[in-house]
Order: structure tokens, then C-alpha cells, then sequence
């Protein structure tokens, strides 16, 4: 009788949608996610933790910007280039952040194109989004110089409160850091699919595991985190 | 009818291909030293973290003998005080029992109680481990380096934590612990994201979730808790590290060091506070959720009866999980805040009992009436429940705002703490040494040196700890050098320090007779064969003992039951593996858990 229970309740087929599909996703065996693979698993739950690292930067940013006794200097005036004589408030950023946002958009091209095993064209595309990716830390190294040269520090800067260039170096710094390795394993992946290594089950040279054209998926999931991620960053530091 | 194991769905899910995708070591480099077996990697986590933990509890030698003889022993002095009790209370948490209930344990048992031959990536594994290695090499060199180790407490409070009132302040000492706490939450990242995807995804047929045992959800659980709470410890440090080294002030306000009015302002203390909790209580569970899965798994093998309540012990350590990342400042009423936020962080607090005391009343009605064994991980099992209950019941006083603020820096904090994250977990975690190194070895640990250990540890802690209590409510402050000749401080307050030290020495001494036990019945231990305690989980029923890389041999196991199958009235044993198919269970529904 007991049994009985227990097989029923393996009878339900994976067409039921929904909330009973989750269930019985869990109450599965083997796997709680079914046909989610483990690398895939693995990148969203890192991102979930990555979250809670970003969270923590900002929300700290917005304690110190809170805390301090000092005036917040003006975004809007310093994150402004003069351009032809006319100063531009943010255009740097805005640029920045269009650059971001396109390589989002050549990243799920270049996911598209990886499932149809299209190697020729997933590789152009992941190469476009590196060098978009890099052309957004290459601005950003543009402002930081800026920055440093019109005298704002970590621990000072000649409008306001020091906490102002304390953050500003450590989460884009930070988040810099994030778009500098994604384009390390773009160009790593790129290669991989260019050279056919998911056609033919090279495997790895560290981890000797085949590649799947599921890498590029993954490598895309990364991607569109450090650029929503960048989003936020823009709202609260930038824009507020 | 039995319980027929699902086919594959659809497309083909990775965990089919899991013989293909194993990786097989070649040389003697890459199969013990840089390996990618949990297995291996497990011994090397728990070796790691046995070491660090000599060294701690020799630091905590040398603070009982200042504490006891105040003044002997000249070189600690309260410089080296301090930087004793914060390496001690560091490399406790983090780098002993942290490393040792997840990488540990975790690597060692995830794996073999869940069927998978290994965790879904063993090399990034690997680096786990070495990363770690890292960190406890940074913090160790924290000893030699100039200045010496921080003594900021444990906490790692700021600004002090970097002033050079303090010691490490301005030297290494500072610098080294954040950056090794840094390193060891990369290094943990990689671990833990391997723990929890190989429950979630990498499982044996019909083994669903709720016929996990206990002990795989528990460090599941916790695996996930370290994944959302170490990053508020990580930009915490991030950030005390740019104080540190750029001069710059999230943490500092408007200071006066030394008579010099520093140019800093504007930073919050309460900020890094905040940070440091919101990793630190959650840290709490990290240590006692596994420790709550073991202990389930002891009580029910060794009592031969099944579990009580599994499903309300999965759903309690559910609740625990996700309700301790909402009262961490239960740690700062003294830091002074909003009564309202002191009210509702008291509440949360204090609702944490409830999944609390159904885990203890559920593990009391499985000895209830049960076969008790009373075999080392037994001992060991029912000293974690009274001693948990201990620590617990005043944690209920020092959740309480009126009654913590009193009661705060006290030496009673130190009783509570000590008793429910100290003493209750090391003994859970000596249970389970004694109950899986036959598995680990094939040979048993020697009983009477296990049993010395057991009573003089036990009894032991209570003799240490107990006392304490007392201190803290005649008020002797912690976190004091030398508590001098005060008003307050009756003379037997000293005499009770003294035992206490002494007591603290003999107990330490008896550790180390366990390690000469984990040495010698390497080689002279009775046989054990593969299932010593005739349990009825996945791991001991592995066809060679100690498991081969892949585990399994040709087939991974297939399971039929839950993992509580004792004593089942009609079976031929009294119990029944979770890859034996027929015969019913003995609890309506636990074939499905
Ligand atoms: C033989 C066992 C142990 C002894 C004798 C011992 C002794 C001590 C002593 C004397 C202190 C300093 C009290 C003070 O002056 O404030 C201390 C602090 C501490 N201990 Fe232990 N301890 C032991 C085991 C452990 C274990 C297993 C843990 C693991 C959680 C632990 C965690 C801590 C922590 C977190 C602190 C606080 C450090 C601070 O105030 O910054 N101890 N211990
Ligand atoms: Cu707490």
C-alpha cells in the first residue's frame, strides 16, 4: 500500500506544467532540475551567490553615502566630458553602458548560433562581444584616469565626501573585474568552438571533460548577469 | 509492489554519462596529492583542519593558563592575549569546524550516500582544497609575520581592528587574516557550489530528496546557507582591507588615535558590524546544521529504529536555515539600536526554537524505546543532544534585549557560544570520526582509547564550561587579560579559574590521545569489514571498503527505500540497505520518505 503511493506519485509525466511540474521536478529522482545540466546548475547558483556580493557592495555604498557627515559631490557634474566645448553630463557612462548592452545582445546571437552548431558564426559573435566587453573596461580605464588626474582618490577627492571615490574605485573596480574575466573565457570558449573542439569531444586540458556547445550558453548566462549587474550600478551610483 | 526507478526522461540527462565523463588518474601525483577524488580531497580538507585545530586549542592553552594564573607566565602578555583568543576563535569557526563539517565530511560523504561516483566537478574540487590550503598558509603566517597576528577578536571589529592600539592594527597582522578570510571564501565558493548542485543534480536512481538521509541534507543546507552569507563577510572584508591599505573610511568615523585626531570621517562602524552578523549567525548554522544531519543518522543506526519525523527533520532544517539570515542583530543590541529593530530581532530570534526543539523532541522519540547501542558514535550522539540543549536553553536568555545587555561581554556569552557552536559540534564531529573511519580506513578505531576520550571530553567540557556560567553572572567581563583585584571578584571567582585551566589542560591532553588513535589503528585496528555497524545508507554498502575511485565498482546503486529502514518487522536482518529492493518499510509512505 505504501508502494502504491510511492509509484503514483512517479506516474506524473513531465507534461504537467507549472506548479505540480516543480513538484514533481523535486520529488524526483536524480535530478531536482530536470534536463538542467550540471555546468548550467552550477553558473546560476554562482550568480545567486555573486548577487549577494553585489547586493552587499551597493547596499554598502548607500550605508556610507548615508553615514557621512560631508556632501555627496555631484554625479552628474563629475561623470561629465566637455565635447566640442559643450559639457556633456554622464556621456561617458551612457556610451558605457550601451556598449554593455549590446554585447548582451551579440552574446544570445551567439548562443542561438552555438546550438545550431553554426561554429563560424558563433565564434565571430562571441569575439564581438569580447571586444565589446573590452572596449567597456577600456572606458572605464579612460574615466579612472580621468578621475585620478582631476585628483580624486580612494581616500580623498577635491568635491566631497571621501567616501565618494572609496566606492566609486572599489565597485567599479570590482565590477570591472568581472567584465575583464568574462572576456577571458569568451575568448577562451571562442576558440574552443572556432577550433570544432565541441564537434569532435576534445576534452579539456585542465579538467579532461568534453565540451558541449552548452558552454557557450553558460558563458552567456555570466555575461548577461555582469551586465544587468552593471545596470544597477549606473541606477545607484550614477544616476542617484 | 517495488518502487520502480524513473526512466530517462526526454533528451539524455548529463548524469548518464557520468562513467564516461570520469576522470582516471595515472600517477601517484595526481591520485593522492593533486587529486580530483572527493574522497582523497576529503582527507586532505580534514587533515588540514584537524591541524589548525591543534594549534587553536594550544592557543586556547595559553589564554586558560593566563587566565588561571594571571601573571606566570610572563610572555602572555595582553598583547598576546588578544591575538591568541582572535586566532583561536577564528581558526575554530572558520578553518576548523567550517572546513571540516563541509569539506570534510561533505566531500567524503556526498557523493557515496547519494550513489554519484564523484562530485559534478572534481577539478574545480581540487582547487577548493588548495585554495584553502592557501588560506590557512596566510593565516598562519600571520605568527611571523612583523607585529604578529591581529588581536582584534574574532569579530574583527573596526575602526580598533585597524588602529595601532590594537595588535596587527598597523603591521601584517590585520592585512593577513582579511586577506586569508578572502582567499577562504573563494576557495569555499568553489566547494560549495560542488556540494549543492551534486545534490541536486547528480543523484543515484531513486534516490529522490526526501530519501536522502539526514546527514546529506544537513550539510546541503548549510553548503547553500555559506553560499548567500560568506559574501557579506567577503565585502567586509574587501572593505576593511581598502581602510587598511588606502587609508580610506567606510568604517572609520571622526577618530582620535593616541591624542592625534586622524583625518578620517564619516565611516560606520555599525556598517561592518552588520556585514560581519549577517555572515556570522547564519555561520552559527553552517557549523550546526551538519552536525544536526550527522547526529540524526548516529542516533537512528545506533539505536536500530528509524528516524522520527523525517519529514518534519527536513522541513525543521529548512526553516532554520532560512530563518537564521533574519536575526543577526541579536549580536548588536549592545551596539545600540532602534528598540523596535531590537524587538523584532528578538522575535525572530527566539522563533527559531520551535524548528530547534521539534529537531531534539524528534531525535528523543527515535532512542525513545530503541534498541540503544551504546558504541562510541552513540556516546558521542547523546552528548550532542544535551549539551545543544544546554548552549540552547541560554541562548533563549541572551536573545532576550533586557536580559543580553547585562549579561553581554560576559563570560556567560562565552559559556552560551562555547557550549552550542564549540563543544556540541566537535563532539558530533568525533561521533562521526569514530562512526566513518571504518569506511574511510576498513579498520576500527580502538574502543578504549575511544572511550577514555569520550568521558574525559565530555565530562571534561562540562567542567570547563559550566563554571562560566557563573563568572559571567557575577559579572567577570570577557575578553579580559587579566581581571585583576576588583571589588566585584570574590577570591573563589580565582580558585574556580584555576580549575578551570587545569581542567582545560587534562581535556586538551586527552586530543591528543585521540589523534594517536586516528594514527595507530591505521595499521593496528581490528578489521572492520564493509559495514561494521550494519547500517542502511548508500555508503556502506560500497563493494569494496575503503571505496575505489568511482566508488561503485561497475554499476552505481539503484535505491528502492529511505534511508531509515531499521528494524523492519517480517525482514530477515534488522535492517534493510537503501539499494535492497522489496519487502514494505516500516513506516507508511518512507518508501518515498
Ligand atoms: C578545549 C576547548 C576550548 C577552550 C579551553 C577554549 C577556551 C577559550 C577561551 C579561554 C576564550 C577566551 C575567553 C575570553 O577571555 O573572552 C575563548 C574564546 C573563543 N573560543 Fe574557545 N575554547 C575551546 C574551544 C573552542 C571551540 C571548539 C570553538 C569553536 C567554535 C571556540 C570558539 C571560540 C570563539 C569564537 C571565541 C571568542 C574569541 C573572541 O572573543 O574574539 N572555542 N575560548
Ligand atoms: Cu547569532
Amino acid at each position: 500500500m505504501a508502494e502504491q503511493a510511492a509509484t503514483d506519485l512517479r506516474v506524473i509525466d513531465a507534461e504537467t506544467s507549472g506548479l505540480r511540474s516543480i513538484a514533481s521536478d523535486f520529488s524526483s529522482d536524480r535530478q531536482a532540475f530536470r534536463n538542467v545540466s550540471w555546468g548550467k546548475a552550477m553558473m546560476w547558483i554562482f550568480l545567486l551567490s555573486d548577487t549577494f556580493v553585489f547586493s552587499c557592495f551597493l547596499i554598502s555604498y548607500m550605508t556610507a553615502r548615508m553615514s557621512t557627515t560631508v556632501p555627496w559631490p555631484n554625479t552628474s557634474e563629475v561623470f561629465a566630458l566637455t565635447i566640442g566645448g559643450t559639457s556633456l553630463p554622464l556621456i561617458l557612462i551612457a556610451i558605457m553602458t550601451f556598449v554593455l548592452i549590446s554585447s548582451s545582445g551579440t552574446m544570445a546571437m551567439a548562443v542561438n548560433f552555438g546550438y545550431r552548431r553554426d561554429r563560424k558564426r558563433t565564434a565571430i559573435l562571441m569575439l564581438a562581444t569580447a571586444l565589446l566587453g573590452a572596449t567597456f573596461v577600456g572606458m572605464q580605464a579612460f574615466e579612472w584616469t580621468k578621475l585620478i588626474h582631476e585628483g580624486v582618490r580612494p581616500w580623498t577627492n577635491p568635491w566631497g565626501a571621501a567616501q565618494f571615490g572609496s566606492s566609486f574605485f572599489m565597485i567599479t573596480g570590482f565590477h570591472g573585474t568581472h567584465v575583464t574575466f568574462g572576456v577571458i573565457f569568451l575568448l577562451v570558449i571562442a576558440r574552443k568552438v572556432w577550433r570544432g573542439d565541441f564537434d569532435h569531444e576534445r576534452r579539456g586540458f585542465f579538467t579532461s571533460r568534453k565540451g558541449r556547445y552548452e558552454s557557450v550558453e553558460i558563458m552567456g548566462l555570466y555575461w548577461h548577469f555582469v551586465d544587468l549587474v552593471w545596470v544597477f550600478i549606473f541606477a545607484f551610483f550614477y544616476l542617484w | 509492489m517495488v518502487d520502480v526507478p524513473l526512466g530517462p526522461a526526454g533528451a539524455v540527462a548529463p548524469s548518464d554519462l557520468d562513467d564516461v565523463e570520469l576522470y582516471h588518474p595515472h600517477s601517484w601525483v595526481t591520485k593522492y596529492v593533486f587529486s580530483q577524488d572527493a574522497k582523497v580531497i576529503a582527507i586532505q580538507y580534514a587533515f588540514v583542519a584537524l591541524s589548525v585545530g591543534l594549534i587553536a586549542l594550544v592557543l586556547s592553552w595559553l589564554m586558560r593558563l593566563q587566565l588561571g594564573f594571571p601573571g606566570v607566565f610572563a610572555f602572555i602578555d595582553a598583547s598576546a592575549y588578544y591575538q591568541f583568543i582572535t586566532m583561536h576563535g577564528m581558526m575554530m569557526v572558520v578553518y576548523v569546524l567550517t572546513a571540516l563539517f563541509l569539506g570534510g565530511f561533505g566531500n567524503y560523504l556526498i557523493p557515496l550516500m547519494i550513489g554519484a561516483r564523484d562530485m559534478v566537478f572534481p577539478y574545480v574540487n581540487m582547487l577548493s582544497f588548495w585554495v584553502y590550503f592557501l588560506a590557512v598558509l596566510v593565516l598562519v603566517a600571520s605568527f611571523f609575520a612583523p607585529g604578529g597576528p591581529t588581536g582584534a577578536g574574532w569579530t574583527l571589529y573596526p575602526p580598533q581592528a585597524i588602529l595601532s592600539g590594537t595588535p596587527g592594527g598597523q603591521d601584517w597582522g590585520i592585512i593577513l587574516m582579511l586577506s586569508s578570510l578572502i582567499i577562504f571564501i573563494i576557495g569555499f565558493t568553489m566547494g560549495g557550489l560542488n556540494y549543492v548542485v551534486t545534490v541536486l543534480q547528480a543523484r543515484a536512481r531513486g534516490m529522490t530528496l526526501m530519501r536522502m538521509p539526514l546527514t546529506v541534507w544537513g550539510i546541503f543546507t548549510a553548503s547553500f546557507m555559506a553560499l548567500l552569507a560568506f559574501p557579506a563577510l567577503f565585502v567586509g572584508a574587501v572593505m576593511m582591507l581598502f581602510d587598511r591599505i588606502f587609508g580610506t573610511s567606510f568604517f572609520v568615523p571622526a577618530i582620535v588615535e593616541m591624542g592625534q585626531p586622524l583625518d578620517r570621517n564619516g565611516g560606520s562602524p555599525l556598517l561592518f558590524q552588520h556585514l560581519f552578523w549577517f555572515f556570522g549567525h547564519p555561520e552559527v548554522y553552517i557549523v550546526a546544521l551538519p552536525a544536526f544531519g550527522i547526529v540524526s543518522d548516529l542516533i537512528s543506526t545506533h539505536a536500530r529504529r528509524n528516524i522520527f519525523g523525517y519529514r518534519m527533520m527536513v522541513w525543521a532544517l529548512l526553516a532554520i536555515g532560512a530563518l537564521s539570515f533574519v536575526v543577526w542583530a541579536h549580536h548588536m543590541y549592545v551596539s545600540g539600536m532602534n528598540p523596535y529593530f531590537g524587538f523584532f530581532f528578538a522575535t525572530t530570534t527566539l522563533i527559531i526554537a520551535v524548528p530547534t526543539a521539534i529537531k531534539v523532541y524528534n531525535w528523543i522519540l527515535t532512542l525513545w524505546r530503541g534498541n540503544i547501542h551504546l558504541t562510541l558514535p552513540m556516546l558521542f550522539a547523546l552528548a550532542f543532544i544535551v549539551t545543544f540543549v544546554n548552549g540552547g536553553l541560554t541562548g533563549l536568555f541572551l536573545g532576550n534585549v533586557v536580559v543580553d545587555v547585562p549579561l553581554s561581554d560576559t563570560m556567560f556569552v562565552v559559556a552560551h557560544f562555547h557550549m552550542v557552536m564549540g563543544v556540541a559540534p566537535i563532539l558530533v564531529i568525533f561521533g562521526a570520526i569514530y562512526h566513518w573511519y571504518p569506511k574511510v580506513t576498513g579498520r576500527m578505531l580502538n574502543e578504549t582509547l575511544g572511550r577514555i576520550h569520550f568521558w574525559v571530553t565530555f565530562l571534561g567540557a562540562y567542567a570547563i564550561f559550566f563554571p562560566m556560567h557563573y563568572l559571567g553572572l557575577m559579572g567577570i567581563p570577557r575578553r579580559y587579560h587579566d581581571i585583576g583585584d576588583m571589588a566585584f571578584v570574590p577570591p573563589s571567582a580565582h580558585t574556580l579559574n584555576a580549575f578551570i585551566t587545569i581542567v582545560a589542560l587534562v581535556v586538551g591532553a586527552t586530543q591528543l590521545l585521540f589523534v594517536f588513535n586516528l594514527f595507530w589503528s591505521l595499521r593496528h585496528g581490528r578489521l572492520a569489514g564493509g559495514n561494521p555497524w550494519h547500517a542502511t545508507t548508500l555508503e556502506w554498502q560500497t563493494p569494496e571498503t575503503p571505496p575505489p575511485h568511482g566508488n561503485w565498482g561497475k554499476t552505481v546503486p539503484t535505491v528502492y527505500r529511505w534511508a531509515y529502514d531499521y528494524s523492519v518487522p517480517g525482514a530477515d536482518q534488522d535492517f534493510l540497505p537503501q539499494n535492497q529492493p522489496g519487502i514494505t518499510s516500516v513506516v507508511p509512505g518512507a518508501s518515498h520518505g
